[in-house]
């Protein structure tokens, strides 16, 4: 399970944890979230900018 | 991760949470003017008592249109940043956020105050009401800032706050659609609430208003039937938001009659109104590029008009330092920075209205200046669509258009 953060705030989605309040349940694959949606904390930066993240610990 | 305490990209070195720095910041104590800002009405109450003159009830257009533009050529500039290194600190201390949390019972005792004071004793004469009204209009408008400050927050409590912040202007839809719809897409033609090149704010007015509600109404829906929940419950933030002002009103209504519902009514569109004419300043012109990808380019400090006008600034918490909010909107109040790059207003955001409500005035002061921001080059502006043949006329001919300059937006 991959997690993707937004650089500009640190938002992090998680695919194990996925964003519920967004309409994307635990375990929904990067793929599956759309393009233009946009960082849900900030609303700076989209999907397609987000990058992949390694931190261990949860969101 | 969720947690707040460090938001935004805050580069550096930080200095541990809880360990104070050398600095000191010279704004500390000065930020809660703005808490007590819904305490005017008391003062405007004080000086109809000691003078006689029903004037001072107009305390809330006294204040903003006069008083702070003159402290803000009195007083000036504040060009300061908090040092980088002691970001975090400032983000985590919990004194900033109370700041802003106190507001709210400044707010709701002055509104109940208003509408006791508009029909105790059978009311004053309507001019007198009138007064009354303008002033909850003005507070419930700066309001307004505070429940922005407290919107873009990463905490569930700040965001609960926000809402609470606009049930008495009605505008619960302005959470939603000014965090996921106008920061989105800031500076480009698709945005409600960015206003044109050669629009007017009487003209710019109905457009972000209408367009306000219909984007939150749209953002709520697409988030819920992605959820596969019913758009009308309380789930929508957007309805959730409505019921507040639905339960305040009615509590209104029940205390002090039927009658206060037009002033109600008027000081919400005032209150509203001062939101959209800042709204109409923050980014008056300024266009996004559209890069080859079909993508708008990223929001830059070039995207916000900015002013550092102290008083102002202590009045709105920061929010004339309106590009790096646009770059990490996150960021709490007391941590936002001037950047040098970033255009000015000649004057602060309260003086700035006034011009706002004064078309010819306004394109005086203001097209100007966002041509010599995009280098003479008129085309590289947002311009309003109704407008276009006119502004190119005028400004098409690219005279002094520095290409090198123009290129560098």
């Amino acid at each position: 399970m991959a997690r993707y953060r937004c650089e500009v705030c640190d938002y992090v989605y998680d695919e194990a944890v996925g964003d519920p309040r967004e309409g994307f349940p635990p375990g929904t694959a990067w793929s599956a979230v759309p393009d233009d949606w946009a960082c849900p904390d900030c609303g700076v930066r989209e999907k397609v900018d987000f990058v992949p993240s390694a931190d261990a610990a949860a969101g | 991760m969720r947690d707040g305490s460090l938001s935004g990209n805050l580069s550096g070195q930080v200095v541990a949470a809880g360990e104070r720095p050398q600095w000191r910041d010279g704004k500390r104590y000065l930020w809660i003017l703005g808490t007590v800002v819904p305490l005017f009405l008391f003062l405007g109450w004080g000086l109809v008592n000691l003078t006689g003159l029903g004037v001072f009830w107009f305390i809330g257009p006294i204040v903003l249109y006069v008083m702070i533009p003159l402290l803000d050529i009195a007083i000036g500039d504040d060009p300061s940043n908090a040092p980088e290194d002691v970001v975090a600190w400032l983000e985590q201390d919990r004194y900033y956020r109370w700041v802003t949390y106190l507001f709210l019972p400044c707010q709701f005792v002055a509104f109940f105050t208003g509408f006791w004071l508009m029909t105790r004793h059978g009311g004053p004469p309507v001019v007198d009401k009138i007064g009354i009204t303008t002033t909850l209009g003005m507070l419930n408008g700066i309001a307004i800032n505070t429940a922005h400050e407290l919107g873009h927050k990463k905490e569930h409590l700040e965001r609960w706050f926000a809402r609470i912040a606009l049930a008495p202007c009605g505008y619960g839809h302005f959470f939603i659609e000014h965090n996921r719809g106008h920061h989105v897409r800031v500076a480009t033609a698709d945005d409600p609430a960015s206003s044109r090149l050669g629009e007017t704010f009487w003209g710019f007015w109905p457009r972000t208003v209408v367009g306000s509600v219909r984007n939150g109404w749209r953002l709520e829906r697409t988030r819920l039937r992605r959820m596969d929940k019913r758009v009308i419950s309380l789930r929508n933030d957007v309805l959730n938001a409505w019921a507040m002002t639905v339960v305040v009103w009615a509590a209104a209504l029940l205390l002090f009659g039927i009658g206060i519902l037009p002033y109600l009514i008027v000081q919400a569109v005032i209150a509203f109104s001062l939101l959209e004419a800042v709204n109409y300043l923050e980014h008056y012109g300024l266009l996004r590029q559209t890069l080859p990808s079909g993508r708008f380019e990223r929001v830059t400090p070039r995207h916000s008009w900015n002013n550092n006008h102290l008083t102002t600034n202590l009045f709105l918490y920061h929010l004339q330092r309106h590009s790096d909010h646009h770059a990490n909107p996150t960021r709490r109040y007391q941590s936002l920075r001037h950047f040098e790059e970033s255009p000015q207003l000649p004057a602060g955001y309260a003086a700035m209205i006034l011009l706002a409500y004064v078309p010819p005035l306004w394109r005086l002061v203001m097209d100007k200046r966002v041509l010599a921001h995009y280098g003479g080059d008129v085309t590289l502006a947002n311009i309003d669509p109704r407008k276009s043949a006119k502004v190119l006329a005028k400004y098409g001919s690219a005279a002094g258009a520095d290409p090198a300059q123009a290129s560098a937006a």
